[in-house]
């Protein structure tokens, strides 16, 4: 490994933290703007997450130190997922490391570290929240695995460089299969970031929240790691998104000059993401908790759909 | 070396042997057994090395003096026993040390006499695996059946184990006539029961398929396939936990290798069909175990239906390996086989280590319902760390063990649809997407399984005075949980001892097919597929430690400790966190069709309101019920005849004397 691929990594992560706060503050704006409110700081969540680090953190008399690890492996999960997906550029030398399955199998290990530390304290509302966490999570993750493997099967690789790279030299056409697997990708991941009709970021109504029911317990420097890698998290799959249905515009291998040219065309592709993401929360209402598995049974269905029709239409 | 592997390993059982017969000399003694069981944990470590040394070497066999006239016991050792037996010997080292700090004086049988069956036991397991007709290997099936029978029944005063150790027994029974009966297909006619005879026939129409299906039949009997499953989860709990952690983690693994050595080593020709009805019984089986697992609120009945939900991961592997190997794919069957291999080791590891761990708890709290324990992480914070990496492990996540194999699984799976008939180029996609709904559920049944034991708060006041394990427990799972990071995280090295498993069933190897090296796992080609779990550790590891050192450098590392907050709620009692029953629920809900349940809700006007929900299995009804009704009937007509009086049966005499003079002559 060159010094130079290490460099770009090195900056493709960066960059994924740098901007990921900026996503969902866009998000936001947009959000606020579709409903006719004054919008916050497009910069809110960077000042957010400073003054949760200023501030002194405080425990919970019997949480054990699985609760006080959580937000950093989260954290850790999140940055190395972020190495993974290809944000910038596909060549990457990180992405050899863990394909597709690895890095579902990376979000699940956030996912479960985070439903055992909501489980730590031993509060009826984290336990809610861990159970519900997993539930959703036992859905969301096939559908998403499904949709990886679709486009897995088009590039005959679960290597997300060589995917990236089959579907970036595709002709434009609208293939069949790839259309069933975006509609349940964006599905899945409304349902993972705990987006609107599944779970509201919004929210602290008791009964209905799922993520922020997990994250109750937090504060200080803590809390601001988990945003931060929430915020991460929903980049990352921005970004997969963006990688398996547009990927257009990322640059091919580990060169710092073609990164650097793709940075712009990555941020416009997040500015337009983002803001669908407003569109659709602001469209739809939040369900209740049972219809959660309506809604991701129907994403999982659509995703092995999307494969079927790969296999018998061969596109 | 003068010594020839299948010499020192036979000697290793001898061992084992010896060390039984040493502990029924004084079978009261507990001070015998605390000696014997390291000891028997050290023959493991060696059976261990010997069976390393095996897997590289060439097949061995021996006949041994032994036996009836003119039918000696035939042993051979190849590579698909030494890395079954190396399985064992990894595994059972631990738990045998474990089982020496374990058993107490005063529950059940004696433990001298524990000493002995459960000493048989491992020796029985390492000859099924080494013998090489069939009448050796239904000798030590039988052997194995019998002392895990009276391992099990080790409180043999309480009337539900008993119950539950006859289910077993009559369960493992049906499955050795199964096997018998496949034997018996497989001689052909010759009546020579030697495997090497058995080999050497080739088998035409039909019959192979017989023999597959018994062989499916009988070995899946023991795994627990679906729907001969119903034995796991009554025996387990009855079972002392290091008799479950080796039926489980060991005995399991024995059918997996009759299965195995059936179909691959004396079977020739594979029909692809076998493959598609042994996936779907498979997939099924996975699904079964894990929403039943999700449903379950007694500890260890939660990890047997998990111990269904692998077996049936494991038996989906043989099956796309069949598959595979029926259309000429040596590449992807390697492949599959490598998973099924690899899942069989990881799930040694890490089940003997969650079982190992709920014995510990059980010694500590007297409580195997999860609704009654706890928070123990604050009390037993070796058996909850350790319990971790087994949970991590089992549910599947980068970068342990259980992750690896799944990963492996999956690839077999996508790089399918070259296969020559479409019908299963579509059914091989569904059925990975049935595996991953297993696997992720599996994520669901071991959150639950260590949130509701180990964190939380106390659900009982005396789980106060909980005690860690002791040292040589600890040891225990301290082995174990290394095992299971070892396995996670050098894939490439691990296959590398599977490839001869490979090299000898299916003529293929995948290491040397791919570009794996030390650090990364590519089975084909780095652009198809990588993994390299090392690195992932090393990274979420390193960030995990950046980030703290930087957080404290530019902030500050300031913290108190107050009440718990919970949206400003007051009064918080123990009791409001989720029961295990609370955490199953919405499993409950969705698989509904899948339990039978019945449910009692009070109503508002009870002056005790009580609430009752079991959910227990279809099966039970559809299928065991009726069987044992019509045995009644059948038993009660029989029973007309019997009249208990002399002049009855002599005209019953009388009327047959008649009847053979009429008919035979």
């Amino acid at each position: 490994m060159s010094a130079a691929a290490l460099l770009s990594q090195l900056l493709q992560v960066a960059i994924a933290l740098l901007l990921a706060p900026l996503l969902v503050g866009w998000v936001n704006q947009c959000r606020a703007w579709l409903q006719n409110k004054r919008p916050p700081s497009l910069f809110l969540p960077y000042r957010t997450i400073h003054k949760l680090f200023v501030k002194d953190a405080v425990i919970a008399d019997n949480a054990s130190p699985i609760f006080r690890l959580m937000p950093y492996i989260v954290f850790g999960a999140m940055c190395c997922a972020a190495a993974i997906v290809p944000s910038l550029a596909t060549a990457l030398p990180f992405a050899r490391a863990a394909d597709a399955i690895a890095l579902v199998g990376l979000f699940a290990l956030a996912r479960v570290f985070m439903a055992l530390a909501a489980m730590d304290i031993g509060t009826s509302f984290g336990s809610l929240g861990a159970r519900r966490e997993m539930f959703v999570g036992f859905l969301a993750e096939p559908a998403l695995l499904m949709v990886l493997f679709t486009a897995s099967l088009i590039s005959g690789s679960t290597a997300l460089p060589t995917i990236v790279d089959t579907l970036a030299h595709r002709e434009l056409a609208i293939y069949p299969s790839l259309a069933f697997a975006g509609v349940a990708f964006t599905m899945v991941s409304l349902a993972e970031n705990a987006r609107v009709p599944v779970d509201n970021p919004a929210t602290h109504l008791e009964l209905t929240m799922i993520h922020e029911a997990m994250l109750l317990e937090y504060s200080a420097r803590h809390l601001a790691l988990l945003e931060w890698a929430s915020a991460l998290k929903l980049f990352n799959y921005s970004c997969i998104g963006l990688a398996l249905f547009f990927p257009f515009g990322i640059a091919e291998g580990a060169d710092f000059v073609a990164m650097l040219g793709a940075a712009p065309a990555l941020v416009l592709k997040l500015a337009i993401g983002g803001a669908s993401l407003a569109v659709i929360e602001t469209l739809s209402a939040k369900m209740r908790i049972f219809r959660a598995p309506e809604f991701l049974g129907t994403a999982f269905l659509l995703a092995v759909l999307g494969m079927l029709v790969n296999l018998l239409l061969g596109s | 070396m003068s010594f020839s592997p299948l010499a020192l390993i036979t000697a290793a059982i001898a061992a084992w042997l010896a060390i039984g017969v040493a502990g029924i000399l004084k079978p009261r003694s507990l001070r015998v057994v605390r000696v014997l069981f390291p000891i028997g944990a050290a023959v493991a470590v060696f059976l261990a090395i010997f069976a390393f040394a095996a897997l590289r070497s060439v097949p061995e066999a021996r006949v041994l003096p032994l036996g009836l006239p003119d039918l000696p016991f035939h042993l051979r050792v190849d590579a698909l026993s030494a890395f079954f037996l190396l399985l064992l010997g990894g595994a059972s080292a631990a738990i045998s040390l474990f089982s020496s700090g374990y058993f107490r004086a005063g529950e059940g049988t004696a433990p001298g006499l524990i000493c002995l069956q459960y000493h048989t036991f491992l020796a029985a397991m390492a000859l099924v695996l080494i013998a090489d007709d069939a009448y050796m290997f239904m000798v030590a099936w039988e052997t194995m059946a019998l002392a895990s029978y009276f391992l099990v029944t080790t409180d043999h005063r309480l009337p539900e184990i008993r119950r539950a150790g006859f289910l077993y027994l009559l369960i493992a029974h049906v499955g050795a006539i199964g096997i018998l009966l496949c034997f018996g297909v497989l001689q052909g006619g010759r009546g020579d029961y030697t495997f090497e005879a058995m080999r050497a026939v080739s088998l035409t129409s039909f019959w192979p398929s017989v023999a597959f299906f018994l062989a499916l039949f009988g070995f899946g009997a023991k795994a627990g396939l679906l729907p001969l499953h119903v034995w796991l989860p009554e025996a387990h709990p009855a079972a002392p936990s290091p008799v479950s952690a080796l039926m489980s983690g060991v005995m399991l693994k024995t059918a997996i290798y009759g299965l195995l050595r059936v179909t691959f080593d004396l079977l020739h020709a594979q029909q692809w069909w076998w493959g598609a009805i042994a996936l779907a019984l498979g997939l099924l089986t996975a699904l079964y175990g894990v929403i039943f697992a999700a449903a379950q609120t007694d500890m260890k009945r939660l990890l047997a239906y998990s111990s269904i939900e692998n077996i049936g991961i494991i038996v989906a592997g043989i099956a796309l390996t069949i598959l595979f190997h029926a259309y000429g794919k040596p590449l992807l069957a390697a492949i599959a086989l490598t998973a099924v291999l690899y899942h069989c080791l990881n799930h040694a590891f890490f089940k003997s280590l969650l079982f190992l761990a709920t014995g510990s708890v059980l010694h500590a709290t007297k409580e195997r319902s999860l609704g009654k324990l706890g928070g123990l992480i604050h009390r037993m914070p070796w058996v909850a760390l350790l319990a971790l990496v087994g949970t991590l492990a089992m549910a599947g996540l980068p970068p342990l063990n259980g992750f690896v194999s799944e990963w492996l699984l999956l690839q077999a799976f996508l790089f399918t649809p070259t296969l020559p008939q479409s019908f299963v180029n579509m059914l091989v996609p569904v059925a990975a997407a049935a595996l991953v709904l297993a696997v992720a559920l599996a994520a669901y049944v071991m959150v639950k399984f260590y949130g509701v034991i180990f964190l939380g708060r106390p659900r009982e006041p005396h789980l106060a005075y909980a005690h860690d394990a002791g040292r040589r427990e600890r040891a225990a799972l301290l082995w174990l949980g290394i095992g299971c990071v070892l396995l996670g995280v050098f894939p490439s090295t691990v296959i590398a001892g599977i490839d001869h498993v490979n090299a000898l069933l299916l003529d293929t190897t995948v290491s040397r097919a791919g570009e794996s090296n030390w650090l990364l796992l590519a089975p084909i080609a780095t652009e198809r597929s990588s993994y390299s779990p090392l690195i992932v550790l090393v990274v979420i590891v390193s960030v995990v430690l950046l980030t703290i050192q930087l957080v404290h450098r530019f902030w500050h590392g300031r913290s108190r400790r107050a009440p718990a907050w919970d949206c400003g709620f007051p009064l918080q009692t123990p009791r409001m966190q989720d029961t295990a029953e609370g955490f199953g629920q919405p499993i409950r809900q969705v698989f509904e069709p899948f339990f039978r349940m019945e449910r009692h809700l009070p109503s508002p006007f009870d002056d005790k309101p009580r609430y009752f929900v079991s959910a227990t299995d279809h099966l039970w009804y559809w299928l065991y019920l009726p069987i044992a009704r019509g045995t009644e009937a059948v038993a009660r007509l029989a029973g007309l005849i019997q009249r208990g009086r002399i002049g009855v049966y002599l005209t019953y005499s009388f009327v047959t004397l008649l009847a053979l003079l009429l008919f035979v002559r």
